[in-house]
């Protein structure tokens, strides 16, 4: 620690770095937050960049119209190779969700306060991360109009889904996770919606604001069970959302392919998804606050303790990164060591390095205190971290599976335009949906910045 | 005063904070009302409290919904492995519960989450479009900055007049009579 620098956390260091800019009251929170949705003109940027994110997306749907025209032989997938970006994608998408639901319930149950001004859009973009991600299984089906096979329904045939398969236990763990994390999002909303509904000035929005707030009228009863709901819906989503990525990671795990059948994929998966959450949480909330002048209320601290997380997570990763590698070895079983030296000097050694380079060592940066106050670097810091994440998936996924048991199984993967075109769709989507989100909802809660008001008001008495 | 009644909702006290509200709620209950309810832009810490709110019922509601989102969830499974369409491969047990737990630990959350959230609607009364307090032109900044309190007419020791003054008493921002329309 150099010479100047107060001790972390002292009364000095949280008076530096708020978690709210001084001076606002329960007025001014409102006021500044409901403007951007209500008042505010749309802005030239919004509109460009809607416009791209709106293109992108219609990208996504000709690839997918394609898709469903010619089937899945339009991507680069094969046999050895069945499961190429699809499952790269979906397993990148669900990851990055999980930011949202830990700042959301993890953080509320550990009392951290830092976590209100980011939580709301936090929670959007799992919403929008989740979406993105349940494209992917659909359509790698190759017949997704037969995609309701995976529901227990009361079939002529009168047969059930295999209840022991884990693409079961994703079906109805993805579900639960997005209908949990859309049930928390809209209770989370309730009061706010209440407060643009009478904030509104236009017929329509009073009308469609007040439909959706449900009568809400900040009665203490409503408050008090509303507060009931609210801590258990975040003692639920803890354990859910764990629970989401490490059956997620049984794909891999319950089968016996090298590389995938190791016992440190559920907590490796669910560090890496946190991971790759707080990197995406990054980088929407620095163009966010910039371009919302929301500086007050995403401060500095706040992108402070989001890159601690990463780099926290980002060690976590790490040490599976470390023990995948000894425990090959150490096992001594053949495959497995062949898998390493596939990693290391197989014919895709280069993104495992690039992979390294990404998850590994530039994120080590982020001791520095200098630059982790450095708002330009945490943004290419979050994305590069986006992208080695991608590439993990992208290693695990394709690395083991070009090289199987027996050399007449091994094979070779060469993404085609249409998966990079899915991909680059959903990424259009996502983006499509976080602008329209900005303009139409409140991006940071309100409700609880009042809170805070308030209680940083009793922090000063 | 029969005819008061059936057009008066309650009568309403504007507060400019949230330690006023709680000052005036404990005011309220000592003169005896009972039939009140108090309006905040956030959960206020105390306020229920003051009002003499013990438990709710949603967390029991949220139990049973877990219970039964679990419980059915494994039952299911149970039912159609084993009992529905039995399947013998290589005689591996029918009922292989470690196999069926992610699904039912699954469906233990979803039915409590749902629970939770649409039991907690559900004991408020929502979504309940309109509500006499939404006749107080003011009454719009109880989404942003004031605090309300509302002693209804339903309580036994309620008099538009009486009331009115007991609660200007109490040095709120403004006092107003809440009707029906």
């Amino acid at each position: 620690m150099s010479a100047g620098q107060p001790p972390i956390d002292s009364p000095e260091i949280r008076r530096l770095t708020p978690v709210l800019g001084p001076g606002h009251t329960f007025r001014s929170v409102t006021d500044k937050i409901s403007s951007i949705v209500l008042t505010r003109p749309t802005s030239f940027g919004w509109f460009v960049g809607f416009a791209i994110a709106f293109s992108l997306t219609g990208l996504m749907t000709i690839a997918i119209g394609w898709l469903f025209t010619k089937g899945v032989g339009i991507w680069g997938i094969n046999i050895p190779i069945g499961w190429g970006f699809a499952i790269v994608n979906f397993v990148w998408w669900i990851g990055i969700g999980h930011a949202g639901t830990l700042i959301s319930a993890i953080l509320f149950l550990l009392n951290q306060k830092w976590r209100t001004s980011i939580n709301r859009f936090a929670e959007a973009m799992t919403l929008f991360a989740v979406a993105c991600a349940g494209i992917f299984p659909l359509i790698h089906t190759g017949r997704p109009w037969m995609a309701f096979y995976m529901f227990p329904y009361p079939s002529t045939m009168s047969l059930w889904p295999q209840f022991r398969s884990p693409l079961i236990w994703d079906v109805f763990a993805v579900s639960t996770y997005g209908t949990v994390s859309l049930l928390f999002w809209f209770v989370g909303l309730i009061p706010d919606l209440a407060t643009l509904r009478d904030h509104a000035v236009t017929k329509p929005k009073q009308i469609i604001y007040g439909m959706l707030a449900l009568g809400w009228r900040g009665s203490v009863r409503h408050w008090h069970r509303y507060q009931s709901a609210y801590l258990l819906l975040a003692g639920l989503a803890t354990p859910l959302v764990l629970s989401v990525h490490t059956v997620v990671s049984f794909d891999f795990a319950i089968a016996i392919v090298p590389g995938w059948h190791t016992t440190i994929f559920p907590p490796y998966f669910v560090a890496g998804a946190i991971y790759s959450g707080f990197a995406m949480v990054l980088t929407i909330a620095i163009p966010l606050r910039k371009a919302y002048g929301l500086e007050d209320f995403i401060t500095m601290r706040h992108l402070d303790n989001m890159a601690k997380v990463m780099l926290a997570t980002g060690l976590i990763v790490a040490y599976g990164y470390f023990f995948e590698f000894f425990l090959s070895l150490y096992s001594g079983n053949k495959f497995d060591v062949y898998l390493v030296q596939q990693r290391l000097h197989g014919p895709y050694a280069p993104f495992y390095y690039a992979l390294i380079l990404c998850n590994i060592l530039t994120p080590q940066l982020l001791w520095s205190y200098k630059l982790r106050h450095n708002v330009a670097f945490l943004f290419f810091m979050s994305i590069v971290v986006n992208i080695g994440m991608w590439l993990e998936r992208f290693v695990i996924v394709v690395i083991s599976l070009t090289r199987d048991f027996v050399p007449s199984a091994w094979g070779r993967y060469l993404p085609t335009f249409w998966d990079w075109a899915t991909l680059i769709g959903t990424i259009g989507m996502f983006v499509m949906l976080l602008f329209l989100f900005v303009r139409v909802l409140p991006a940071i809660s309100i409700a609880e910045m009042r809170e805070l008001v308030a209680e940083t008001s009793e922090d000063e008495k | 005063m029969e005819h008061h009644r059936s057009h008066i909702y309650g009568v309403m006290a504007e507060f400019d904070a949230p330690e006023q509200l709680i000052h005036a709620v404990e005011k309220t209950r000592e003169a005896g009302y009972h039939r009140m309810d108090a309006y905040t832009p956030f959960p206020v810490e105390g306020l229920a409290h003051a009002m003499g709110l013990k438990r709710n019922m949603v967390p029991f509601i949220t139990l049973l919904g877990g219970l039964a989102g679990g419980l059915g969830g494994f039952g299911f499974q149970y039912w159609a492995a084993a009992i529905s369409y039995p399947q013998n491969i290589g005689g591996r047990p029918l009922n292989s519960w470690p196999a069926f737990i992610p699904v039912t630990f699954e469906l233990t959350v979803l039915g409590a989450a749902l629970c939770a959230v649409f039991g907690m609607l559900a004991l408020n009364r929502l979504p309940q479009p309109h509500h006499p307090v939404f006749n107080v032109k003011r009454f719009v900044h109880a989404t942003s900055d004031r605090f309300y309190l509302c002693i209804e007419a339903r309580d036994p020791k309620f008099h538009v007049a009486e009331t009115a003054r007991f609660l200007q008493g109490l040095h709120p921002h403004h006092v107003t009579e809440v009707v029906y329309d």
